[in-house]
């Protein structure tokens, strides 16, 4: 068995004069979720078009399920699934008829059809709706039908371009969900997303996309280990009062323009009642006090020196 | 394993569409049947054409009737195109023919509803063509011809379009097109300028044609015009529509 799904060397692409893939080297190993982070405009979009055959590429080669996309489209085709940034659905059909439509138009046989339809169906809950009109139907239950539909030839390889954007938090728990339970059945997901939680949550290996360059590479521990650990942030009114701080502790870095300390810590109670006692001791109030494990956005702003648009 | 075909399946789906969404065909439908009334009960007794108004104007808001229907048709296009319906066809393997084509005879088979509807008013308000069975035939030739031709170029249109709005929009010209053309005066009545432009678009031919075939004597130099125009826009369409729907992802 093959254990690489995706691999990429060198891809790139440009509209006119504006590049947007500038030489990006990609690996994806094969039962794995591989997200791709970024903020709008960094070449997400554009990439999933390329690995699945919708664009051609300018340069550099990738090869998808053992086939190269350049030359063996068609085979690369047939091993994928996409869900496409929107929910790519039929309003005027039902939910059923959209799923029919998948059958119809792929390589399962029209008994399997019914079959699968079914158990799709039930799978993503939407049995009590599968005769509506899909017009009526939530944000939510429109990319669960989305999805259901990708999976109805079974795919080996999915590509899911942001697939919660948009959604409320309860139903991207629910895509979450099933996104891990695709890949319990084996199945490779190549997930774009704007949300660093979401590739915290669900990826085995993440690459950050800033610019058309992957700025960065590694799984999600990787990532936070490149910036500073676990510390508590106090925040106070005046500079006098920061000054006289700064000085108890040597360790902590200062930062003016927010009159905030940073200092290093381990986030326990014993250490945290150490650190408020001092202040205590030297009359030394803070206006505001939280403690900081770093997650995704940190690692973004230190590798791009930009915060991600979620953040904002 | 006995599957259908994809075009099968596309054509289904269109027509499905237009099923369930009878408010596009109302629309395709009702408003030349109202310009009809207006223009015959309205307008007709100021216009001095030599005929009965209502033999005069029929075959012209036939070709209104076409061109009424193509807006929804843009839009339907162009939303499989931004919703990325067209995308997941394309990974799937289904051919750009089997996509366009199911469009394009939608788009027809609603003009075809149309004018079926637009006739029966006509009737009722007098309309009596001198046409034989076979001048007939040729009139519904050319309905199909136009509906084909100008079903491409929306199909292109369609898929050029940003968005859905810009999409009916882009379809707005086609519309107005059959106003400056012979379909509601003759053209020799217009000012000048405007009379050269009526009398040489392509849309004129096709309605002389029509209404030469429906008194009961087509010119064949109109209709020769005709069919080249609508040869010549059904090409364009089909050609435009093809590359965009290649590139565009």
């Amino acid at each position: 068995m093959t254990t690489t799904a995706i691999a990429v060397s060198g891809l790139r692409k440009a509209f006119k004069d504006k590049v947007v893939l500038d030489g990006i080297d990609l690996e994806v190993r094969a039962g794995t979720v591989f997200s791709l982070l970024g903020p709008n405009g960094a070449g997400k979009t554009t990439t999933v078009n390329l690995l699945t055959t919708l664009m051609a590429a300018d340069g550099g080669t990738a090869v998808v399920a053992g086939h190269d996309i350049a030359t063996e489209a068609k085979a690369v085709r047939a091993a994928i699934g996409v869900t496409g940034q929107f929910a790519a659905v039929d309003e005027l059909l039902t939910g059923q008829e959209n799923l029919q439509l998948m059958v119809d138009l792929g390589p399962v046989s029209a008994k399997d059809g019914k079959r699968i339809v079914a158990e799709l169906l039930e799978r993503f809950d939407l049995v009590d709706s599968a005769q509506k009109p899909v017009s009526t139907y939530s944000g939510g239950m429109r990319r669960k039908l989305d999805l259901a539909m990708t999976l109805v030839g079974n795919p080996r390889i999915i590509f899911l371009d942001e697939p919660t954007t948009g959604l409320d938090p309860r139903s991207r728990r629910t895509m979450w969900s099933i996104i891990r339970d695709l890949v319990a059945d084996g199945v490779t997901v190549f997930l774009t997303t704007q949300y660093l939680e979401e590739a915290d949550q669900l990826a085995d290996q993440v690459a950050v996309l800033d610019q058309g360059r992957i700025v960065a590479q590694g799984t999600p521990e990787e990532l936070k280990r490149q910036i500073p650990g676990t510390h508590v942030r106090l925040r106070f009114a005046t500079v006098s009062q920061l000054d006289a701080a700064a000085l108890l502790f040597p360790d902590a870095t200062r930062d003016d323009e927010t009159l905030a300390l940073r200092v290093p810590s381990d986030a326990g109670t014993r250490s945290l009642r150490t650190l408020l006692d001092r202040l205590d001791e030297y009359s030394l109030t803070a206006d505001e006090f939280s403690v900081h494990t770093p997650d995704l956005d940190d690692v973004f702003l230190a590798l791009t020196g930009h915060t991600t648009e979620a953040a904002k | 394993m006995n599957k259908k075909p994809h075009a099968i399946v596309m054509l289904r789906r269109n027509f499905l569409h237009i099923t369930r969404n009878p408010t596009s065909v109302f629309n395709a439908v009702l408003m030349p049947v109202i310009i009809m009334l207006m223009f015959v009960y309205m307008f007709g007794d100021a216009f001095d054409v030599g005929v009965d108004y209502i033999d005069y104007a029929t075959p012209g808001l036939m070709l209104l009737a076409v061109c009424y229907g193509l807006g929804s048709t843009a839009t339907a296009v162009n939303s499989d195109m931004t919703k990325g319906i067209i995308n997941r066809f394309k990974v799937m393997d289904v051919s750009r023919g089997a996509v366009l084509t199911g469009h394009v005879v939608a788009s027809v088979l609603t003009n075809v509803i149309a004018i079926t509807a637009l006739l029966g008013v006509a009737f009722l308000l007098g309309f009596s063509p001198a046409a034989s069975p076979l001048d007939w035939l040729g009139v519904v030739g050319m309905v199909v011809l136009l509906g084909f031709a100008t079903g491409w170029l929306t199909v292109a249109l369609g898929l050029f379009a940003k968005s859905p709005e810009t999409a009916g929009l882009a379809s707005v010209p086609l519309v107005m097109l059959p106003f400056f053309s012979s379909a509601i005066v003759p053209a020799e009545t217009m000012g000048p300028g405007l009379r050269e432009f009526a009398q040489y678009q392509p849309f004129t031919p096709v309605i002389e044609t029509m209404r030469g075939l429906l008194a009961g004597a087509p010119d064949t130099g109109d209709a020769v015009t005709a069919v080249a125009w609508c040869v010549g826009i059904a090409l364009v369409g089909y050609l435009w529509a093809s590359s965009t729907f290649t590139k565009r992802a």
